[in-house]
């Protein structure tokens, strides 16, 4: 599995990706919106796990972007917001495949990407 | 009764609302940064039980990095706590320089979700005015919201403070996009109304490219 990991807050995703590859899975990360785009110019990724505010562009508009591009990938968002029935409302609008709230557990994450991408 | 008192009460509200939701947002950050340090402590303790050697310096960057995220968590705080103390007197003295720092920090992640730098404030000397400082923080980013509305992407606003002859005033400037048009949209309603209970003006000045705030010296004068 290939995993692309995208949020401003670098520290975040580098330590996520960390531990994504301890469990066995491939995990890159970046923490700007573009830079992701560019990153999947290089290498095919099955599943993004994207935040959903990010500055420039938010999580949604990165999938679109991403998906034009790679039709078949999967995508989970992840949101620091409380207003959590929000954010699943509209993740589940712009078709994210699922939807978790910060701070993440890993091995709900882990699960949730294996059950995305086997479904 | 006239519909200010409703304008300003729906201002007021939403404007805390903003910023406890974005002060919120910023701490769940935090949060989620410590969450996956301690995870990955627990990665490695793990891998330590299982016979693998654990490198000190790699153990030794995650422990700063916790407390990073402290020191940032407690700026929040702190800022908050200020923010929400700010409601407290209904007029009170206070130093302009440092209430316009305390909205240019709570700022920060709608200027950064615009993709905008907001500039450190230049003040010359410590700039007393007695106000209202609830008022004035929401006058002050209604003026700062509209200047990164003005701005956009990849631009910097700067913030300055000074005394005048009779009282005080904000700068908010580098808005090189200040036209006609948008100086139609501003000041609208709302800010009208903080403005005259502020004893205030916003005065917009196109060929320089600044909204400037005045502010008397003692609303109580």
């Amino acid at each position: 599995m290939r995993v692309l990991l995208v949020d401003d807050e670098s520290e975040l995703v580098s330590a996520l990706a960390e531990r994504l590859s301890f469990r066995g899975i491939e995990a890159d990360w970046s923490s700007k919106c573009y830079d992701a785009l560019t990153q999947m110019e290089r290498k095919k990724y099955d599943l993004a796990v994207l935040d959903m505010k990010m500055p420039k562009m938010n999580g949604i508009e990165l999938k679109k972007k991403m998906q034009e591009k790679f039709p078949d990938m999967k995508f989970i968002f992840m949101t620091g917001h409380g207003s959590e029935d929000n954010y699943r409302a509209g993740s589940a609008e712009a078709g994210a495949d699922y939807f978790l709230v910060k701070p993440v557990d890993i091995d709900t994450l882990v699960e949730k990407m294996n059950e995305v991408l086997h479904k | 009764m006239g519909q200010k008192p409703y304008i300003m009460a729906e201002a007021g509200l939403q404007f805390f609302g903003k910023i406890s939701a974005s002060i919120s947002h910023e701490i769940k950050n935090v949060l989620a940064i410590i969450n996956e340090n301690a995870g990955l402590l627990d990665d490695f303790t793990l891998m330590a039980a299982k016979g693998m050697a654990i490198n000190p310096d790699r153990l030794k960057t995650m422990a700063v990095k916790v407390m990073e995220q402290i020191g940032r968590a407690d700026g929040i705080i702190k800022n908050m706590n200020k923010f929400a103390h700010s409601a407290d007197d209904p007029i009170k003295g206070i130093n302009l320089a440092d209430t316009l720092e305390l909205i240019r920090s709570l700022s920060g992640r709608f200027a950064s979700m615009r993709g905008i730098t907001l500039a450190p404030v230049h003040h010359a000397n410590p700039t007393a005015v007695t106000t209202m400082p609830f008022f004035l923080e929401n006058i002050i980013w209604l003026c700062l919201d509209f200047a990164m509305d003005t701005a956009g992407a990849g631009k910097t606003v700067g913030l300055a403070c000074e005394e005048t002859k009779d009282g005080a005033r904000i700068k908010f400037s580098r808005l090189e996009a200040l036209g006609e048009k948008t100086v139609d949209m501003f000041p609208t309603e709302t800010e009208k109304a903080l403005l005259d209970v502020l004893k205030a003006e916003v005065l917009i000045d196109l060929e320089a490219g600044e909204i400037i705030l005045n502010l008397p010296k003692n609303i109580e004068a």
